[in-house]
């Protein structure tokens, strides 16, 4: 992951300083994940050194900007491939890239050793604004719209010169969105509910809307790139996929209206359309199944009598790409669905429920696929033409997927719980709440979240060794 | 594959118009809500509150008021009628004082972080209560924390315990001390009883109904 070696273009070159902030920051989200795990089983730790709120404040931080890193050095990394073009302004792509990431520095460290203000505008401006996921203060806002637009010019302006393919098109239009919805979660207000009416705007219309389609074009430029499958096929299911995704996730942006002190109307309007959510996902899972499955036919069907035939020529990304597909539908469709109508929501609204489906949607929709492409980097950066899975890339996959896995069923469990005794029975409430809490069953299911927390870093320790390794060991193979 | 297509079901062309023309319809239906949503979530006034009339996010004054959440039985579920006038922190705020009160509080609650432990409207960290209705709460209404803090009031109990919360600890999981300054202490319970004033389509469910089974609370006087 290290070496550039086989790249020919700055635009991939640049992907991958991209893709190695990413992973750094991955290991510190789940370390800071780890203490607030810690925190609710022993609220003695830490306590009033790196409270909770700031454990968490960190782990969900650098959980969106890893993310978004390797968001954009998957699209640094897809500009050469789709445009056929050098990107525009590679010194000036390099020049935001370390600015970027000086000042995601300077975040993190004044959230950890600052941590919180007075009651002031300076606070909001220079330490952190308290609005989860959204945190950065305010200075750090403007620099990050400088960058993106940096960013952005370099999309567009290379996507102008070049070939513009289908998936090229999609991904513009989509950054396009994606980078101004951030806009509406940059101002200040008295009103808490005109606050969280428009904060859900850029978290929502995020990872429900302008997420889920750049997935699908990434999805769709892996599976040419991986499998070899057919432009045109896979371009028309992306046209259907941005169909069904924004036409069920805009509107579905009502599912969080309902509570916040928002007209009833939004109880109809954000239940019908998240309820068709799901449908996508289960279309870009069915694409994928489908698209591996026919270029391996083609393959072997092709292949000479006794020869092996793989479709694949890189199984890790196809693993985890796979993983995503299934992923997507199960975190995000089926555990987003759970807890989308307001029949139901009412009383799992702010619970461990709430979290369960956090984790495995994030998880599942998007580091998964965001991991398949930092393989994808590796193994053109090693200059390597068929990569295969290792020993510790199968670990990895095993390990971070089992954990995750074992987290969400411990918060449903604890969600449930949650829902039954603290909303349902008590009603909500200072002892509502804690009575719930201190069930055997809450405490045992924190106990397993804490276990299988750390079941998932052993398997990120694996997939960061593998990262590490697989290119040099398998291009000397070569 | 054949030049031409055999139907528009495998036409690109139908696919990126029609995802278009779907993305677009939902994008203008989205925005034209929001502006009417944008008008019923906006502030009232002054005047509304003493008008009586009912507004879903009532004016900073209605800290001014006595709140309460009770259940509707046409709506089916319940809604903060606001009462009779009672002091907050021992006197009656004026427009200009009650709103610089609620900015201030609304600061301090993101300066510190509140939502990072605890969920607001609903929205936030799983581990601590939520505090939509925290001003509500019974153990504020029933004397229970005033005794505690030694405070004669509910809100001065309620700022006491923000300013020094690991002294008053009521479980093990404690809420650190997080150097909340008197008259940010007082701007945070100002923020929050506002926001128990706050029309949440009955958000949360069944609240007075445990404030009647512990005794004291909203329903019970
Ligand atoms: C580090 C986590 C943390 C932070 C940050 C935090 N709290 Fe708390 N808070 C708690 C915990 C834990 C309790 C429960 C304390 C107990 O029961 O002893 C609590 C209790 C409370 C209560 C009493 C419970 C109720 O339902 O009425 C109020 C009110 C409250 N906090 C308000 C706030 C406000 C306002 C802020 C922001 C200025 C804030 N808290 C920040 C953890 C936190
Ligand atoms: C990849 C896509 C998705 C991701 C990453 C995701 C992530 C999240 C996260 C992190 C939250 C908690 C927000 C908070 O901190 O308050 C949340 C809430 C929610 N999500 Fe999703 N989600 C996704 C898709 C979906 C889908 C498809 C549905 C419905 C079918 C859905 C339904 C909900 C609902 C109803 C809530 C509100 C929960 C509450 O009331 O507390 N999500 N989502
Ligand atoms: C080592 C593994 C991890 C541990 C121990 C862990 C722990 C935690 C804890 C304790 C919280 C706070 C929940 C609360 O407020 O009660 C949290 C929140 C969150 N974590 Fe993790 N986490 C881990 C990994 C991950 C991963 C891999 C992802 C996503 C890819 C993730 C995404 C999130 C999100 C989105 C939230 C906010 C949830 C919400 O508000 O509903 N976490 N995590
Ligand atoms: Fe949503």
């Amino acid at each position: 992951m290290l070496t550039n070696a086989h790249l020919k273009y700055e635009s991939q070159k640049l992907g991958m300083n991209y893709f190695r902030v990413a992973i750094v920051l991955f290991g510190a989200q789940l370390l800071l994940g780890l203490v607030a795990a810690i925190q609710f089983m022993y609220p003695g730790f830490l306590f009033e050194v790196l409270d909770f709120s700031v454990a968490r404040m960190v782990h969900i931080n650098a959980l969106v900007v890893w993310m978004l890193y390797a968001m954009i050095g998957s699209v640094y990394y897809m500009i050469p491939d789709e445009t056929g073009e050098e990107v525009v302004g590679a010194g000036l792509g390099k020049l935001a890239f370390w600015v970027l990431t000086a000042a995601v520095t300077v975040v993190v460290l004044v959230y950890i050793f600052i941590q919180i203000g007075s009651g002031t505008e300076a606070t909001i401006w220079l330490i952190n604004e308290g609005r989860e996921y959204i945190e950065a203060p305010r200075w750090a806002d403007i620099g990050i719209v400088v960058v993106v637009l940096i960013f952005y010019w370099n999309v567009f302006a290379t996507f102008m010169k070049g070939k513009r393919t289908g998936i090229m098109t999609v991904m513009v239009a989509d950054l396009f969105a994606l980078a101004g919805l951030y806009l509406a979660g940059m101002f200040f207000t008295d009103n808490i509910s005109m606050d969280q009416y428009w904060w859900w705007w850029v978290i929502h219309l995020w990872v429900e809307a302008t997420w889920e389609v750049f997935v699908g074009a990434l999805a769709a430029y892996g599976l040419i790139k991986i499998l070899g499958a057919k432009r045109e096929i896979v371009e028309m299911w992306l046209w259907i996929e941005v169909l069904m995704l924004f036409g069920s996730g805009i509107l579905g942006l009502g599912h969080h209206y309902f509570w916040i002190g928002t007209p009833e109307y939004w109880w109809e309007i954000g239940a019908l359309f998240s309820a068709l959510e799901p449908v996508p996902l289960v279309a870009m899972f069915v694409h994928v199944l489908y698209d591996w499955g026919k270029e391996q036919g083609h393959m072997e069907a092709n292949a000479a009598e006794g020869e092996k035939a793989h479709a694949v020529n890189n199984t890790p990304a196809m693993a985890w790409i796979a993983t995503n597909a299934f992923g997507n539908f199960l975190g995000a469709g089926i555990w987003g669905f759970f807890h989308t109508l307001p029949q139901v929501n009412i009383y799992t609204h702010g619970t461990q429920f709430t979290a369960a489906h956090g984790h495995l949607a994030f998880f599942g929709a998007y580091a998964t696929i965001l991991i398949g492409m930092m393989y994808l980097g590796v193994q053109g950066a090693s200059g390597i033409k068929k990569m295969t899975m290792t020993f510790k890339t199968k670990m990895a996959l095993f390990l971070i997927i089992f954990g995750l896995l074992g987290m969400t069923v411990a918060l449903t469990i604890a969600g449930y719980e949650q829902v039954l005794v603290e909303r349902a029975d008590l009603g909500g409430g200072w002892d509502a709440y804690f009575t719930a809490q201190n069930l055997p069953w809450m405490v045992q299911a924190m106990g397993w979240r804490l276990a299988m927390g750390v079941v998932t870093f052993l398997g990120f320790v694996y997939l960061l060794w593998d990262l590490l390794t697989i290119g040099k060991a398998q291009a000397k193979e070569a | 594959m054949s030049k031409k297509n055999a139907s528009v079901w495998t036409s690109i062309r139908f696919w990126r118009r029609s995802a278009a023309w779907v993305t677009g319809t939902a994008t203008v239906l989205l925005i034209w809500l929001t502006f009417n949503t944008m008008g019923q979530i906006s502030m009232g006034s002054d005047a509304d509150l003493a008008n009586g009339v009912k507004k879903r996010i009532p004016a900073p004054t209605v800290i001014n008021y006595h709140i309460d959440y009770v259940m509707d039985q046409k709506r089916g579920h319940e809604v903060p009628v606001i009462g009779q006038k009672e002091p907050f922190f021992g006197k009656q705020w004026s427009a200009e004082e009650a709103a610089a009160l609620l900015h201030h509080g609304k600061l301090t609650s993101q300066a510190k972080n509140c939502m990072n432990c605890h969920t607001l409207l609903g929205n936030g960290a799983y581990y601590a209560p939520d505090l939509t209705k925290a001003w509500l709460d019974p153990r504020w209404e029933d004397g229970t924390m005033a005794a505690i803090t030694g405070k004669n009031s509910k809100e001065e109990a309620m700022a006491e315990f923000l300013m020094h919360p690991s002294q008053y600890p009521t479980h093990a999981r404690m809420m650190p001390n997080l150097n909340i300054t008197q008259d940010e202490a007082v701007a945070l319970v100002a923020f929050l009883k506002h926001m128990s004033s706050i029309d949440t389509n009955g958000f949360p469910r069944n609240f007075s109904q445990n404030a009647k089974r512990l005794e004291g609370g909203t329903n019970a006087h």
